[in-house]
C-alpha cells in the first residue's frame, strides 16, 4: 500500500541516487502492463522474456549513466524502449515468420532437403562402385548395351545402330544383363539401397 | 442485413514475466556500476 503513494518520478529518481528497492517497485508496478505489451506483439513466451529483460536492461543503463530526463513520463518511456526492441527483433528476424513446429503438423513431413547428407552421400558411392563392379562382371556383349542404354542414356535404336545388331538383340542382351546382375545380387546379398 | 465493419475490441492479454527475470534484473542492476571520468563514462558489472 505505501508503495503505491510514491510516483513513478520519486522512485526514478530514489534509484538514480542509489536506492535499489525503488527499481523493484517499479518493475512489480509496471511489469504486467509492460510484459502483456511486448508478448502481445511477439506471441513467444521465451521471446517476450528476453525483450522484456533487454528493456530493463537498458532502463537500467539509461538512468545509471544519468541519461535520463524526467520531462516524460516513466511508463510511457519504458513502453517506448520495449516497442523499439520489439522491432529490432522483428527486423532480426528478417520479417519472416517463424514457425515453431510445436503442433501436430511437421513442416519436416514436406520440406525435405535435395543435398545428401555426408552418410547417405558415404553409402551413394559405396552403391554406384558395387554396381560398377558388377556390370564389369557381365559378358562384354551384354555390358557394352547396358553401359550405353543406362550410362550413355542411348535409345535401343542407336545402340543397335552402333554395335551392328539389331534392335531385338540389343534388347536381349540388356535384359540377359539385368537377370545376371540379378543373380549376382542375390546369391551374395549384396544391398543396394540407400 | 447491413454489415458490421468495425472490428471486435480484442481480448487483453495479461501475462505477467517469470520471477527468474525479474531477479536477474534486480540483480543486474545491483551489478551495474557507471564510473564516470572526464566526461567519459564506463560501466562495469561487479558481481
Amino acid at each position: 500500500m505505501q508503495n503505491k503513494l510514491i510516483s513513478d518520478a520519486t522512485l526514478v529518481s530514489n534509484y538514480i541516487q542509489g536506492d535499489e528497492p525503488s527499481l523493484e517497485i517499479l518493475i512489480k508496478r509496471h511489469k504486467q502492463r509492460i510484459f502483456s505489451f511486448i508478448y502481445s506483439k511477439v506471441y513467444d513466451r521465451d521471446v517476450a522474456e528476453d525483450i522484456f529483460q533487454d528493456t530493463f536492461i537498458k532502463v537500467i543503463k539509461t538512468l545509471k549513466r544519468g541519461a535520463y530526463n524526467e520531462e516524460g513520463k516513466f511508463l510511457p518511456w519504458v513502453m517506448r524502449i520495449a516497442h523499439n526492441l520489439v522491432i529490432d527483433y522483428f527486423r532480426k528476424n528478417n520479417r519472416m515468420p517463424k514457425f515453431d513446429n510445436s503442433g501436430e503438423f511437421s513442416i519436416f513431413s514436406v520440406l525435405s532437403c535435395d543435398t545428401l547428407n555426408a552418410e547417405k552421400a558415404i553409402i551413394k558411392e559405396q552403391v554406384e562402385s558395387d554396381v560398377r563392379r558388377l556390370i564389369d562382371e557381365l559378358p562384354e556383349d551384354q555390358k557394352e548395351v547396358l553401359m550405353m542404354r543406362m550410362y550413355n542414356d542411348m535409345s535401343f535404336k542407336e545402340i543397335s545402330e552402333r554395335t551392328g545388331v539389331s534392335i531385338n538383340t540389343a534388347l536381349g542382351r540388356m535384359r540377359y544383363a539385368l537377370i545376371n546382375m540379378r543373380k549376382v545380387i542375390e546369391k551374395h546379398n549384396i544391398i543396394l539401397t540407400n | 442485413m447491413a454489415k458490421l465493419y468495425s472490428k471486435k475490441n480484442k481480448t487483453e492479454i495479461v501475462m505477467n514475466p517469470r520471477d527468474e527475470t525479474i531477479s536477474f534484473i534486480l540483480n543486474y542492476s545491483k551489478a551495474l556500476r557507471v564510473i564516470t571520468h572526464k566526461n567519459m563514462k564506463f560501466e562495469s558489472l561487479q558481481n
